[in-house]
């Protein structure tokens, strides 16, 4: 099993309804987010293009931050979600500089949070709950091992990329161009 | 990056500019535990409610953990509103019910209007002096010099109280200030305005036209969805804008429309479609009345002619002209909400409005569906006095066409002019932010400052809180119930509201507060239910539903009884107009004195070193009423000035650069707002996003966040048909130095 994201950027409006959606879901405290909106604009008025993303934790297959740990904190589990073992983190912030998209934060509590893909509603048959409460539908979620899977299915059909692919980390969100 | 506050990174270049600095963040060396997952935690119940963030009353589920704290709100999937999807605000209704600013206790003013001087009173002296004070001025001057303001649920009992006082100066700025326009363009055209949510079909529309219309930004749920059904659908979006909107980015053809001469482009459209036999003539020829008066009025409004005026290439304009034919019926220009912009929007709504009569698209798929909404019973009670002295006797013969009051109207007569005393002595203010809702600030202030009275009621303090005499304390759409949601739309369905929780502090449900005041005002009769949930339950049941089955499934549906919602082929059907057609021709406009057919007027230009000041909405706050919810001033905590490239460079500007504003009046922003320097709007105007710059200090986060785009709208352009407020005639200019603005003022 392989857990992956697409994310539309041609549906996707930026409202960051998936933001506080997870913010809520997770008690991530305020002033703190384990995803976030990306707006890149290009050209000049009135030839322009915007590109709209919604970013979260990438659940690299190599994954610099579980490789950085010093306590083993971070890991890699069950589908390739990337976890921290807050009991087990000691709030070094390794991880956070080794993140090359920048998915990690220090939670106020002492140890670093990230988005789990929202592990605990997986197991209850859910869907993340950024995926859940997006209003353009513009994420799709599932096991790419299975061919029949929301994500497999738009990442067949529509063009696609990565972010940052030249860190090798073998990103795990895709965005639909 | 400083900060993980900044959910919206915004990039100025390619995608590859992302997120680079990882530096900067407050580590946490120590503390191994963070305690329980909250995220595990059992949710211990779910009560339904629709939400009250904005109009759109999305119907969803509060989920409470076992200590009863509110974990989260959730969409109810039953609900045609929302898909069982929230936007962000109803997601981060949660943030409403914990914010420490709110108003718990009844307030009583103790020194003059606006010092913000209260003592805090128990409900029975707050009622027994708002209702002495109320008898005395409906004794004195008659009860139509009460005037009500009133937006969202709990407005209905204040309605109804004041009905029963023998008043109908009740307004709700959604009207003058926002919808009026098109409402009545509409009823003009096809004799039913769109409703709300609008009768859009959006998600099987092959072509879809926005005329400053930013869906996307503004969060009108529903529309958001079925926006993003139509793009996967393959659908032409056309966005007609002067800045590049969210939508604007999703849209096969981007129009960057002149500001104001957007009825030039809706004419030249029109001329394309009549001359070219791109209508659908089956349909104009049996339904529409005025075809030939049309033909005649536009035969000179080509797309050369409007280029001159709109800047857009002609043959932009035909190129979109015949995919809108192409996609007909199942095409969509769409009538927008907030279109109170140039005084003339009633005309150019008309012409929206002919548009879509020309395509077919009334009543077709794809184009505009008919609503169809459950009827409830009203609670009985006596039949309400006749009113002796009505909103629109102290504008005899204006607005005629207008079918709701217009709240302008109440303010202006609020006013003493020389050689007449002021019409309306006192207010009552419900859920209305009036001092950033109704365009010149200073102008609303004075009206108040002529007043016998004024009571706010509200949950938040807020700028006209502030200036009320009795604040009455409501609780939030958490802890109340509401009258049903019953919201006509594709199939016709109700929505439950009950609370999740016990009021916070004293604060109360307006059906209360409304009811306690009849009681003190001998018009109890009208108040029948000593409390909501038994008038619901009475309603319900008469429906063939109960509260007890409502509390467990929060949204009933039922079939349709007027069957399809689209028209059958060639069926006969008669409009609700003076000819019985769609109105291409409008008689009840010629019968008022105005013109029958929309044309095209100049309208004032920026001067020399002013920007026209254009403002819009943001999905994560509605007007100015969520600026202090944590969860969504978390997502975005003030507005920024929007400015080309261009004239950033002439004026020395940079990005985060703190401004403040002067407008054509030379009125100052009481706030800087900081620069957006973006491609994404003209040269010839600025744009923020509405509802920013309080001036309250009671709102702990946003007080003195952004600026207010209200306070700059001076120039109130009045729409004749109808009384709305066009804001879009102001110009501003950046003031960079605080020594200039300290000169300046």
């Amino acid at each position: 099993m392989r857990y992956a994201m697409a994310v539309d950027t041609k549906k996707c409006v930026g409202c960051s309804d998936c933001v506080v959606a997870c913010q809520t879901e997770n008690d991530v405290p305020i002033g703190f987010c384990r995803d976030w909106i990306v707006e890149t604009n290009d050209g000049t008025y009135p030839q322009l293009v915007t590109e709209i993303r919604s970013e979260r934790c990438n659940h690299c297959e190599n994954a610099p931050c579980v490789r950085c740990c010093p306590t083993g904190a971070s890991h890699i589990t069950d589908g390739g979600i990337v976890l921290v073992n807050k009991r087990k983190c000691i709030g070094c912030g390794a991880c956070i500089a080794s993140c090359p998209y920048d998915a990690r934060y220090p939670h106020p509590d002492g140890f670093v949070d990230k988005c789990t893909f929202c592990e605990h509603r997986l197991k209850e048959g859910m869907k993340p709950a950024c995926v859940s409460v997006c209003p353009t539908r513009c994420l799709y979620f599932g096991d790419l091992d299975d061919v029949n899977s929301d994500v497999s299915r738009v990442l067949a059909r529509r063009k696609h990329k990565s972010l940052i692919p030249e860190a090798g980390t073998n990103p795990q969100l895709y965005f639909l161009i | 990056m400083a900060t993980r506050r900044q959910f919206i990174r915004i990039s100025a270049m390619g995608a590859g500019a992302v997120a680079a600095g990882l530096g900067g963040y407050k580590l946490f060396a120590s503390g191994v535990n963070g305690g329980e997952n909250a995220a595990k935690a059992v949710m211990a119940s779910r009560t339904p409610t629709y939400c009250e963030i904005c109009f759109w009353k999305c119907a969803g589920w509060v989920h409470t953990d076992e200590t009863g704290r509110i974990k989260k709100i959730t969409g109810n999937d039953e609900d045609q509103h929302s898909s069982g999807r929230l936007c962000p605000r109803g997601t981060g209704g949660v943030g409403m019910y914990y914010d420490e600013a709110r108003l718990t206790r009844p307030l009583i003013r103790t020194e003059e209007r606006g010092a913000q001087s209260f003592r805090e009173a128990t409900w029975e002296e707050a009622l027994d002096y708002i209702a002495e004070k109320t008898k005395a001025v409906a004794e004195k001057y008659g009860a139509g010099s009460l005037a009500l303001f009133n937006h969202g649920s709990g407005g209905k009992y204040f309605t109804d109280l004041f009905k029963a006082l023998g008043s109908d100066s009740i307004a709700a700025p959604s009207f003058a200030q926002c919808r009026g326009p098109r409402d009545t363009a509409f009823i003009a055209t096809f004799g039913e305005q769109p409703g709300s949510p609008e009768n859009t079909d959006i998600r099987d529309t092959r072509c879809l036209v926005l005329i400053g219309s930013h869906i996307g930004e503004n969060m009108h749920n529903g529309q958001v969805q079925e926006m993003s059904d139509a793009i996967d659908n393959g659908a032409t979006i056309i966005t007609v804008d002067p800045r590049f909107s969210t939508a604007a980015g999703k849209s096969k053809y981007w129009l960057p429309v002149k500001p104001a001469t957007d009825i030039a482009l809706l004419l030249a459209w029109i001329h394309e479609i009549v001359y070219n036999n791109y209508y659908d003539r089956q349909y104009v020829e049996k339904y529409c009345y005025g075809l030939e008066e049309l033909k005649s009025h536009v035969a000179g409004f080509t797309p050369e002619w409007a280029y001159g005026i709109t800047t857009i290439n002609p043959n932009l304009i035909r190129e979109t002209a015949r995919e809108m034919a192409n996609a007909s019926p199942s095409v969509i220009i769409h009538p927008g909400r907030h279109v109170t912009w140039y005084g003339d929007d009633t005309q150019r709504l008309r012409a929206v409005a002919i548009l879509n009569a020309l395509l077919g698209s009334w009543g077709r798929r794809g184009g505009f569906f008919s609503l169809e909404g459950k009827d409830l019973p009203s609670y009985p009670h006596p039949e309400f006095p006749k009113v002796t002295k009505s909103w629109r006797d102290w504008n005899p013969g204006k607005y005629n066409l207008a079918d709701s009051p217009v709240s302008n109207v109440l303010v202006d007569a609020s006013i003493p002019e020389p050689g007449r005393d002021a019409m309306i002595k006192a207010w009552f203010v419900y859920g209305t932010n009036l001092p950033l809702t109704i365009p010149d600030t200073e102008h609303t202030i004075k009206a108040i400052q002529n007043l016998d009275f004024i009571v706010a009621i509200d949950t938040m303090p807020m700028e006209i809180t502030g200036w009320a005499d009795v604040v009455l304390p409501e609780c939030t759409y958490l802890e109340r119930y509401d009258v049903l949601r019953a919201s006509p739309h594709r199939k016709p369905a109700i929505a439950l509201r009950m609370p999740a929780r016990e009021p916070l502090g004293e604060s109360k449900p307006a059906y209360w507060m409304a009811r306690e005041l009849a009681l003190r005002l001998g018009k109890q009769d009208y108040f029948h239910f000593e409390k909501l949930e038994e008038m619901l339950d009475w309603q319900l049941l008469k429906v063939g539903s109960s509260l007890e089955e409502m509390k467990k499934i929060g949204v009933k549906t039922w079939e349709r009884e007027t069957g399809s919602p689209y028209f059958a082929d060639g069926e006969d059907i008669e409009f609700n107009t003076n000819t019985g057609k769609i109105e291409l021709y409008s008689t009840s406009l010629e019968n008022e004195g105005f013109d029958p057919m929309p044309s095209y007027t100049p309208h004032p230009e920026p001067p020399e070193g002013y920007y026209r000041l254009i403002y819009g909405r943001a999905p994560m706050h509605t007007f100015s009423r969520t600026s202090n919810n944590a969860n969504l001033f978390d997502l975005m905590d003030e507005n920024t000035l929007w400015v080309n490239p261009r004239v950033a460079k002439e004026w020395g500007l940079s990005n985060g650069q703190p401004v403040y504003l002067k407008n054509q009046d030379d009125i100052l922003s009481d706030f800087p707002i900081k620069v957006r320097v973006t491609e994404r709007i003209r040269w010839d105007s600025v744009y923020m996003v509405h509802g920013f710059g309080h001036r309250d200090k009671k709102l702990t986060r946003a007080y003195g966040r952004g600026a207010s785009d209200t306070q700059m709208i001076t120039n109130v352009i009045v729409d004749p048909v109808m009384g709305g407020t066009g804001m879009r005639g102001n110009f501003v200019t950046f003031i960079t130095d605080i020594k200039d603005k300290e000169a300046a003022s």
